[in-house]
């Protein structure tokens, strides 16, 4: 970030960093298609994938460290991840519940006494 | 000899003031790329909570082409590099080399921005256009907007060619070269949640 420190971004820490994120790409690609991972491990592999290869990113390109001069801008990006878990997280909490309680008012229910029927009789 | 102390000392404050500003300026691009994450993450959000809503219509599974995300993905990523190498092309003050570097990082995320019109516009002559499904009103969003992202950066690259042609690396271009390649770089760890989330959950 600040072009003061140049001894941080040597032409060897791009280079690190883009083979780095080669090999995140080609392993998050080849575990969707050669499928040799259990059905169950697919999306927590490639989401760990993906989450490492984005702090490679932010620390050999774009050089986010916790260097005393990069104070403020790690404080900025700590405050724009909690905001991306509030609103990421509250959105697929709220929107899975809410689709787990339409799920459960089809008609039958309604009328054979499902608790969420209360306020029906 | 007291004239020339004088003369030195507003010297070394104007370049301080100077540092400052060129700070500031830097910081500034920084809190607007922080607060362009909140809007990705807003549309990341409305994606995860529509990506089921096919609405009788295609899947993701009907209609992404991995290798072809893979290409696309690759494009965004070798740009990156050879952005980088722009960044410490302009660092050693090598005017040439930066011209060269920016050109390639150009050429690279023109070939992306293609790549991309090119599956919209497919998807679109085969009637999967936004307004078939809410799975495909969240896709075309998430997925056009980094894409706009990406041209509205390509823009810059070309203004920068030319500026870095006129001016040479002065303090006011190599500024925006800086914060050029932070766009640029930011734009990419976008895109590897776009491929993640969108292209390679949705073949599952």
């Amino acid at each position: 970030m600040v072009p003061a420190h140049a001894g941080a971004e040597t032409e060897r820490s791009y280079r690190i960093g883009f083979l780095l994120s080669v090999v995140l790409t080609v392993l998050a690609f080849a575990v969707v298609l050669l499928g040799e991972v259990p059905r169950s491990l697919i999306v927590p592999c490639i989401v760990a994938a993906a989450a490492a290869q984005m702090l490679v990113h932010l620390s050999y390109f774009l050089h986010l460290s916790a260097a005393p001069e990069q104070r403020w801008n790690l404080l900025a990006f700590a405050f724009t991840v909690l905001i991306i878990a509030i609103v990421l997280g509250g959105s697929l909490w709220i929107m899975y519940h809410l689709h787990e309680q339409m799920m459960g008012a089809d008609p039958m229910n309604l009328v054979s006494g499902n608790p969420h029927a209360v306020g029906h009789p | 000899m007291t004239a020339i102390t004088l003369q030195e000392r507003e010297l070394v404050a104007a370049s301080h003031e100077h540092a400052a500003a060129a700070q500031a300026a830097e910081f500034g691009f920084w809190l607007y790329i922080m607060s362009d994450c909140v809007l990705f993450a807003t549309l990341f959000a409305g994606y995860a909570v529509l990506s089921g809503s096919y609405a009788g219509g295609p899947t993701g599974r009907d209609l992404f082409h991995l290798p072809y995300v893979f290409v696309e993905t690759m494009l965004l990523l070798t740009s990156s590099l050879s952005c980088g190498f722009a960044t410490l092309a302009l660092h050693r003050g090598e005017r040439a080399r930066v011209r060269r570097w920016l050109l390639v990082t150009g050429v690279l995320g023109l070939g992306f921005v293609v790549m991309e019109v090119a599956e919209f516009r497919q998807l679109i002559l085969e009637d999967n256009g936004p307004d078939k499904s809410a799975f495909l009103s969240a896709f075309f969003a998430l997925v056009g907007t980094h894409g706009t992202h990406v041209a509205i950066g390509l823009i810059w690259m070309a203004v920068m060619l030319v500026q870095v042609r006129i001016k040479g690396l002065t303090p006011a271009v190599a500024g925006r070269l800086e914060r050029l390649s932070v766009f640029w770089h930011f734009l990419d760890i976008i895109w590897v949640g776009v491929f993640t989330v969108v292209y390679l959950m949705g073949a599952l």
